[in-house]
């Protein structure tokens, strides 16, 4: 058995290369444009790197466009906003449901799992009309605070906190701390892990957003990087290179966040089983 | 002694609902609320100019929706997207992880590579895959290259919803790879040892253990990508710009309820298909928690 493997071994190096290029091909495309002129484009071709290699791309979309830098300072207000607030909103609530006895916790934590299954879609009307009377239309608050807590992760937290070994806290306990404190100084830092594992989700999750900015922002200047970008390709048809520009400038962000907490990327996801 | 007890308890009690009141208050105002309030819509017909008001229409709205074309566009749509998309990921995706779960060189370095377009925006990937599929484009050269036919990706309405199945299956097949992956680290090895004692070739050992030992993630995964076909929203969006075109073809559901609220401004008619559309996706969810429950039981 061990020999058939081997056997195969180059078979398999050989597949797992082939779709490396089937996963790469669209991404390298899109960064050769990026630095390609756009006469070049126009001239159509399979060439991936650039005759005359340009950075007036870059240039020209900030320039041209003067709202591009708002627009992604936009997104990164709005996912870092969403995902401090869901750390610590989703512990708080998390360790409360796994940690502490009230009355009225148990039917909080049915209510929980009951959400977790309630499609997005449904809320979609109904928050646009709630956000509307609360005049919240074209500002931040329309959606960092409507995804400032979220079911699927408060689930995640409490069954990281129901795991998690009691003696430290019963130790801090005898220290003199209070709940908040045990809470802020102890059993929040060890949680580092399931931390990292829903910035990413979070984080992503707010920062490719489209359809709540899409409704909810009409004003240019409030868009996100991803509804601003739908626009930009409406203004810019066919200057390929410039919309290219664009496009790598929305992915670097979460590309980095994605490298940096990759580690923790496989538990977050066998955890809630969707993006 | 009773005292100290019943002081603790009351702490308990204003501890525990401090800790929950952020994620009450934000649940309770753009969850529970919406849920409740997209019943109530369903059922009225919603005046949106000047302040809002509402005029009960009894099961009006879900009449409409048989004589409603443009739905039954939708669902075709979107079952047709079903039908190649689910499978194909799904297919693509055991196929990666078994490969990658052998113990390969480099398998990390193919896994964080592979995960790529999860990562990366719909925005993003449907203006890249435009640009791949302009008439113009890289899709068309490399057709042409190897002889085959080239066509109008974007405009013809025959192969436009085919285009966004193919960057769909490539952006989704990974993450449930990575599903698959954390399945097959789960099945036990000694089941794999008794096999070996036993003579059991590679092949044998994958159809005759890793298979039957993956049909309940397998069943997830299948759920999973139903789901995500009813909710398709963005890619149908930015690549016909909010039409649902070429013809129609590209449209499906969420787009459907999105132009209907905010395009035509029908919030009654559009909260009802939300509905609908809730429910279906509820029970199938429903369906698959039981049977999956079963399959663990056994």
């Amino acid at each position: 058995m061990r020999t058939s493997i081997n056997r195969f071994r180059p078979l398999f190096y050989v597949l797992l290369g082939i779709y490396a290029l089937i996963t790469f091909i669209p991404f390298l495309w899109a960064m050769s444009a990026s630095f390609k002129t756009l006469p070049e484009i126009v001239a159509g071709g399979m060439s991936f790197i650039p005759k005359h290699f340009t950075f007036d791309n870059y240039r020209t979309i900030f320039h041209q466009e003067p709202l591009f830098t708002r627009w992604f300072l936009n997104s990164a207000l709005i996912a870092v906003s969403v995902t401090v607030f869901n750390l610590l909103f989703n512990s708080m609530a998390g360790y409360a449901l796994a940690r502490i006895r009230f009355p009225g916790s148990s039917l909080m934590f049915f209510s929980i799992l009951a959400m977790i299954m309630i499609p997005g879609q449904l809320t979609i009307i109904p928050s646009y009309l709630i956000i509307k009377t609360l005049g919240w239309l074209n500002s931040y608050q329309a959606i960092i605070v409507p995804m400032a807590a979220q079911a699927t992760y408060i689930f995640m937290m409490r069954q990281f906190f129901i795991s998690f070994p009691r003696e430290l806290e019963e130790a801090s306990q005898l220290d003199g701390l209070s709940r908040f404190g045990l809470f802020f100084r102890v059993v929040l830092p060890l949680a580092k892990p399931a931390l990292a594992a829903q910035t990413i989700f979070i984080f992503m999750g707010a920062w490719n957003e489209f359809l709540k900015p899409l409704m909810l922002m009409s004003d240019k200047a409030m868009f996100t990087l991803s509804v601003g970008l739908n626009t930009f390709k409406g203004q810019y048809i066919s200057f390929w290179n410039y919309i290219m520009a664009a496009s790598i400038i929305m992915t670097i962000p979460a590309l980095l966040i994605y490298i940096f907490f990759n580690r923790f990327f496989v538990k977050g996801i066998t955890f809630t089983g969707t993006k | 002694m009773a005292k100290p007890h019943h002081k603790s308890k009351l702490r308990d009690l204003m501890a525990g609902y401090s800790f929950m009141s952020p994620a009450i208050v934000i649940l309770g105002c753009f969850l529970l609320l919406p849920i409740a309030y997209s019943i109530f819509l369903s059922f009225h017909r919603v005046n949106l100019l000047g302040t809002v008001s509402y005029k009960f229409t009894g099961t009006a709205n879900f009449e409409r929706m048989l004589d409603d074309p443009r739905l039954w566009i939708a669902l075709r749509n979107t079952f047709k997207y079903a039908l190649i998309v689910v499978p194909s990921q799904t297919l693509l995706a055991i196929v990666l992880a078994s490969i990658l779960n052998m113990k390969l060189r480099y398998r990390n370095f193919f896994r964080v590579a592979f995960y790529l377009p999860t990562v990366t925006s719909s925005a993003v990937l449907v203006l890249i895959f435009m640009w791949i599929y302009n008439s113009n484009g890289l899709l068309n050269f490399m057709l042409e290259a190897v002889g085959l036919p080239t066509y109008n990706w974007l405009g013809d309405p025959s192969v436009a919803l085919l285009g966004i199945m193919i960057m769909n299956i490539w952006s989704t097949a990974p993450l449930f790879m990575v599903i698959y992956l954390a399945a097959l680290q789960d099945i036990p090895e000694t089941l794999y040892e008794a096999a070996e004692i036993d003579g059991a070739s590679g092949w044998q050992k994958f159809w005759r253990i890793t298979l039957p030992q993956l049909k309940p993630v397998t069943f997830y995964v299948i759920v999973m990508g139903i789901i995500g076909t009813f909710q398709l929203f963005d890619q149908s969006y930015i690549f016909s710009a909010g039409s649902g075109g070429p013809n129609n073809a590209t449209l499906t559901m969420v787009l459907l309820i999105y132009q209907y609220a905010f395009k035509s401004l029908d919030m009654g008619y559009a909260s009802a298909l939300a509905f609908l559309l809730a429910v279906v996706i509820m029970l199938i969810t429903v369906v698959q928690r039981l049977i999956f429950k079963e399959e663990r039981l056994n």
